[in-house]
């Protein structure tokens, strides 16, 4: 456990990551109060376009700005996925498209349908009439 | 206009309208702001941490992924996800937690359908969409880069 907490506390990559993901998210508030869209189709929609933004190529340099700040919010989910699906298609052409995306963001689709699962179980009934 | 009754949803939409301008907005787009920037920066001390410990950044930013995914989906499940995301608005929901939350919330709701049907299959009423356009248009990308990238067209 030699962790040189100074870099762990960067004050400046810690400063840019709270603002962008607080834009980001800023964004999101926007699109809620001021459009009728739900929950979900917002969610979907920040997935959708932060593919499209990785697949151009554009979302990578705000992810080499501010780190978590764009990784952690659900675009950067999208990012993952379409970053994922390019080194597929470099590795193994087409079938790479299909393997890639989803194999780079593996991790949190399975921690999501796993741990989903196990706090469903574990949450207290609020159906239940007392 | 103000202490009379209000007959049509209309005059009372634009009394509403009239009365409340920006005040709500502001503060929903400030606590979205914080929150959502202090949920990112965790997941950078998480990850500063990975990185030092001698992970690349690809398993870094996956076990972020994974810690904050497992955080608010218990979070979720003691109901305290929704106390947050009520103040936080768009602050808790589109930071990955949004997405933990929106697997466990309708999952806790259909718990009485049983815990196939109701636990597992409900899971992804919210879930679903978002995986399904996700990865849609992550294949779709790679099929254009494919495309415009004719020097490794290979197919096969």
């Amino acid at each position: 456990m030699d962790i040189d907490w100074t870099n762990v506390f960067d004050w400046m990559i810690l400063l840019k990551c709270f603002v962008t993901g607080g834009v980001i998210c800023i964004i999101g508030q926007i699109l809620i109060d001021k459009t009728k869209l739900t929950p979900a189709k917002i969610l979907v929609i920040f997935v959708t376009a932060g593919a499209i933004l990785g697949g151009l190529g554009i979302y990578q340099y705000l992810v080499d700005f501010a780190g978590a700040g764009a990784t952690v919010p659900l675009t950067g989910f999208g990012y993952n996925l379409a970053k994922g699906a390019i080194e597929g298609v470099q590795q193994s052409g087409l079938v790479g498209a299909f393997t890639g995306g989803v194999k780079a963001a593996s991790g949190g689709i399975a921690a999501a349908v796993f741990f989903g699962y196990l706090a469903s179980l574990i949450s207290k009934p609020k159906m239940k009439k007392q | 206009m103000s202490t009379n009754p209000l007959e049509t949803k209309q005059t009372y939409q634009d009394y509403v309208d009239k009365k409340s301008p920006n005040s709500p907005i502001w503060k929903n787009c400030f606590n979205a702001f914080w929150v959502g920037g202090l949920i990112c920066t965790i997941g950078q001390v998480i990850l500063n941490i990975c990185k030092e410990r001698g992970f690349d950044t690809q398993t870094s930013s996956t076990i972020v992924s994974i810690l904050l995914i497992g955080f608010s989906a218990f979070l979720t499940g003691l109901n305290l996800f929704n106390k947050i995301g009520k103040f936080a608005g768009s602050g808790s929901l589109i930071p990955i937690t949004g997405f933990a939350n929106s697997i466990v919330s309708p999952a806790m709701e259909y718990k009485s359908e049983g815990y196939v049907m109701g636990v597992g299959g409900k899971m992804f009423t919210v879930a679903g969409p978002v995986l399904v356009f996700g990865i849609s248009a992550s294949i779709l990308v790679g099929i254009v880069y494919l495309i415009f990238n004719t020097q490794s067209m290979t197919l096969v």
